[in-house]
């Protein structure tokens, strides 16, 4: 196998239908989409997703100006005129909610999109170039997972000038050693695949090879984990403006969600001032895992559930069509 | 043996990093730091106070690596300078009254959450397609999807404030005095129900997904199928035979996942105000209280890293592979 | 002639999926009588080890047993229910699989592994259990004292022993031995082997002997059935099969392989592209020979390089 891998000739000779990896990638990774979108969890995700995302653009044309000015009397339950009701402030909370999911499904987005970026950038090259950088990056991959995320998004957040800026940056500095180490252990294993070293024996250049032959073929594992990137970092910007570590004065859910608390509406029973923000976070947040678990079934049929309840250690079903 | 002694050099490396972290954060930060947060200061801050911040920061100056070597000395003996928000109660002595609390919240939570949760993944992946494995994970997932402090709020609006069956807030009554008695321990469990409760609720749905998949994937290997064609009983096998190995990789993502149960039980703290570090961290934070921010952020790692540790004592155990080399 | 071991009549195994059924195994019909060695052989996918499994009834969903009969000395094992298979597993009929390296449960002592079986089976105290697995071990000359190991710390021949043991724990009838020797080197084959024989003569229970190596399938049994896509096409005893075989398939795979003893001899096999279809029933062509017929030219012999 390792011999031939070397022999361009055995190679070329012994596999002609052989395609090259990112031709391979091409196809399966249409076929995932196309499946994808047969996939009941994948469509109802997605239409969530699409809805929270409509609705995110539309808030400066639903409510006009600034929607943290005060309209009515503090802490009325919904009503017609304010259907989510106001807050101790007096401030529509319909409106809040709509304008936050702009600054929490922005920050979600781009700080799940760049701890991908990192994890990818890691991951591939560890699995690659392998010997001492993929030790040296392994151990701080490690060490960054091992380190409890909250405490250190913290002081991180503390000690950085305030701002969106600073909570994207530091929701990557939390969130990409997750999803390096997945990518380092896919990377390696496609590492060892014949196409790779095909294109290596052809003299491509390592980054052409990581990009165009190993890359497009971690699709799935690279959608799951930007999936969950974002999921965990939606989930933590929420917990750290929760804890007024975020900038205060931008509106999203968590901050929201932190002057609800700080306002006391909690204590004084007013539900509908801390319920549509972390419903609006749960809801996301499902809408990507939903996502998230249509490609995992795809991709590994094992896990999708049978049409009829079967026991594990079930005897082989004998069914005599002839005779019955 | 090896493989414990090299987990523990891992451990003790990343909390150097964290350390050095600690060290490098508000030197590397443009401007002086301490002007900074003075000016972000609402209220007035004492001078021994700022004077204890410049140490800190290292404002004053002076050669980099003498400094780093004696703020390295000073953490390793406990010491991570004095509290700005409760000046001059040593930042030590404030987590020293506060770890505890988030311990045992959090200890309380990873365990009811693990082990309920590689339960239903059992018994969900023995039965395929059965009434547990239908209904459990997209509900979990659903309810996994709430941030941990959210559901604390609602659970603490329903039970606390609603239907008043559930203590508010705090860790102990009012007016009970701590101590070892049937009293005070029925007291403490009756306040750590609902925070745990939230956590739980939050975990569960990664654990038994987790461990579903993982069973699964052993369900198919050959010594299973040998199992059954000696024939065993069903539940020895599932249990001896399927569960005693799918349990590997739980136990491994159990160490990973102490920091997430952490996280989630400093802000399951802030909501029920829960005496523990995450109840203290609030106030830390409002205070502009930088020291207690760092030195909470170093006592909860080294607590996650021995709790790493002690799940590689039990690791070990489990998997006879690694006890040698 | 005495009831048979095993009788398998007619077996038709099929995989089903929403789109299409796929037939593993083909009205598979043969005998296997007491002490005796009946080996099953054919290139991957043939169906052998479909058969092997569904005399256990391991198959997993979406495999079913759509037709025939399976006779364990004449006991129905296809009308049994889930609590009398268990207690007929390992007990009558034991099973070596194809992977026996993996086939051991690697967190858990090996003895334990025996006393399992052992105590399931045929209660009792637990140092009786451990007494009796002293005592295979032996037999299959491994330290007893191994009993204390767990599987990853023995040799790939090793462990192959212990589960040969393991399934002698209970005196079966009829041993289902799935490529045994597959996964392991030369000189340990014929050692795995040597010891077959010498448990057999001395437990003296029935063979199943699943393997695509012909060399070694003629060394080992008496009686040959040669598979192809699902049906059985040769059905003889192994002399008249090595010398006389009537199946062109059967001739590929003799020649194939070289013999295990006796001078170097030129290889062939199936010519590329050969393909058999619509494989019509046994018939009967000599002394206990039995042959599926061949329409002439489906075969273009000799062009192998």
């Amino acid at each position: 196998m390792t011999q031939n891998a070397t022999d361009p000739q055995t190679l070329a000779a012994s596999q002609p239908a052989e395609e090259s990896g990112s031709a391979r990638a091409r196809v399966s990774a249409t076929r995932l989409l196309r499946t994808l979108l047969r996939n009941g969890k994948a469509v109802a995700g997605l239409s969530i997703l699409l809805a929270f995302i409509i609705l995110a653009l539309l808030a400066p044309a639903l409510f006009p100006g600034d929607p943290s000015r005060i309209t009515s009397a503090g802490a009325s339950a919904p009503s017609m005129e304010h259907w989510l009701g106001t807050t101790s402030k007096g401030q529509d909370v319909l409106g809040l909610t709509l304008w936050g999911a702009r600054s929490s499904l922005f920050v979600g987005f781009a700080a799940g999109i760049l701890s991908t970026i990192v994890g990818v950038l890691v991951g591939l090259s560890g699995a690659y170039f392998g010997r001492g950088l993929d030790e040296v990056l392994s151990l701080v991959t490690n060490v960054f997972l091992l380190v409890p995320g909250l405490p250190l998004l913290v002081i991180l957040a503390a000690f950085m000038p305030p701002g969106l800026g600073t909570v994207i940056v530091v929701l990557m500095i939390t969130g990409w050693a997750g999803s390096a180490r997945v990518m380092r252990s896919q990377a390696m294993s496609i590492r060892g695949k014949d196409y790779v070293a095909a294109a290596l024996v052809s003299g491509e250049r390592p980054l052409r090879i990581m990009v165009r032959e190993m890359l497009p073929n971690m699709a799935s594992v690279v959608m799951t984990t930007l999936l969950g990137c974002i999921i965990g970092s939606i989930g933590a910007q929420a917990g750290l403006e929760f804890l007024g570590l975020g900038d205060v004065n931008t509106i999203s859910w968590g901050t929201n969600l932190f002057w609800a608390t700080s306002d006391g509406s909690l204590m004084l029973g007013q539900w509908w001032i801390f319920v549509p923000s972390g419903l609006a976070i749960a809801l996301v947040a499902f809408a990507l895992a939903l996502c998230n678990y249509a490609v995992d079934e795809i991709t590994n049929p094992r896990l999708r559930r049978p049409k009829h309840a079967t026991k594990s250690t079930a005897a082989t079903t004998v069914v005599r069509k002839e005779e019955k | 043996m090896s493989f414990l002694l090299r987990r523990l050099g891992f451990y003790l490396l990343a909390f150097w990093a964290s350390i050095t972290l600690n060290f490098l954060l508000p030197r590397l930060m443009p401007g002086d730091p301490v002007t900074r947060m003075l000016s972000r200061s609402q209220q007035r801050l004492e001078p021994q106070q700022v004077e204890a911040l410049r140490t800190l920061m290292g404002v004053d100056g002076g050669p980099i690596i003498p400094e780093y070597f004696g703020y390295l000395s000073r953490v390793l003996t406990g010491d991570f300078g004095m509290s700005i928000s409760r000046f001059p109660t040593p930042v030590s002595e404030v987590i020293a009254s506060q770890l505890p609390w988030t311990l045992l919240l959090g200890l309380t939570s990873l365990i009811f959450a693990v082990i309920l949760g590689n339960l239903l993944g059992i018994l969900a992946a023995w039965r395929r397609g059965g009434f547990l494995d239908s209904v459990a994970p997209p509900l979990l997932v659903f309810i996994g999807s709430f941030p941990y402090f959210w559901l604390a709020m609602g659970a603490l609006y329903i039970f606390g404030i609603n239907m008043g069956v559930a203590p508010m807030r705090h860790a102990f009554s009012v007016g009970l005095v701590p101590g070892f008695n049937l009293e005070f321990i029925l007291d403490v469990a009756a306040h750590l129900v609902l925070p745990a409760l939230t956590i739980v609720l939050v975990s569960l749905g990664g654990w038994m997904l987790g461990m579903r998949n993982t069973m699964i994937a052993t369900n198919s290997e050959d010594y299973i199928l040998m199992a059954e064609a000696k024939g065993l009983r069903p539940h020895r096998i599932m249990l001896n035979y399927a569960a005693r190995n799918a349990m590997l990789p739980s136990v491994t993502s159990m160490g990973m996942s102490i920091g997430f149960i952490v996280g989630g039980a400093l802000l399951t703290e802030v909501v029920f105000a829960y005496p523990g570090v995450g109840y203290q961290l609030l106030g830390a934070v409002q205070g502009l209280d930088y020291p207690l921010m760092q030195g909470m952020f170093l006592t909860i790692t080294a607590a996650v890293l021995i709790a790493n540790f002690l799940v590689d004592l039990v690791y070990v155990r489990l998997d006879p592979r690694v006890r040698k080399g | 002639m005495s009831v048979p071991v095993l009788e398998v009549q007619d077996l038709t195994v099929e995989y089903v999926s929403d789109e299409r059924a796929v037939r593993g195994a083909d009205r598979v019909s043969f005998a296997i009588h007491s002490g005796e060695i009946f080996g099953l052989a054919g290139e991957s996918g043939c169906g052998k080890s479909t058969i092997a499994n569904s005399i256990m009834r391991l198959l997993k969903d979406p495999a079913r047993i759509t037709h025939g009969k399976i006779l364990f000395e004449g006991q129905d094992v296809l009308g049994m229910d889930e609590a009398e298979l268990r207690a007929w597993r390992w007990n009558n009929v034991a099973m070596v699989f194809q992977s026996a390296m993996n086939s051991l449960n690697p967190v858990t002592r090996i003895g334990e592994q025996f006393v399992d079986v052992i105590r399931t089976h045929r209660g009792g105290t637990r140092a009786a259990a451990v007494q009796r697995a002293e005592e295979l071990l032996t037999m299959v000359r491994i330290d007893p004292a191994r009993l204390r190991a767990y599987p990853h710390q023995l040799s790939g021949g090793q462990r192959q022993r212990i589960v040969i043991a393991m399934a002698c724990a209970l005196n079966p009838r009829l041993l289902i031995l799935d490529e045994p020797t597959t996964a392991l080197d030369v000189v340990v084959q014929q050692e795995i082997l040597e010891q077959i024989r010498e448990l057999q003569s001395e437990l003296g229970f029935a063979i199943l002997f699943i393997t695509h190596d012909m060399s070694l399938m003629l060394e080992l049994s008496d009686r040959i059935g040669i598979m192809y896509g699902g049906r059985i096409v040769e059905l003889a005893p192994a002399p008249s099969l090595r010398h006389g075989s009537k199946h062109p398939y059967t001739q590929a795979l003799l020649g194939a392989f070289p013999p295990l003893h006796g001078p170097k001899v030129k290889l062939t096999g199936l010519a590329e592209g050969t393909r058999f279809t619509n494989i019509k029933d046994l018939r009967q062509v000599g002394e206990g020979h039995w042959v599926a017929p061949t329409q002439a030219p489906v075969l273009t012999q000799g062009e192998l390089p």
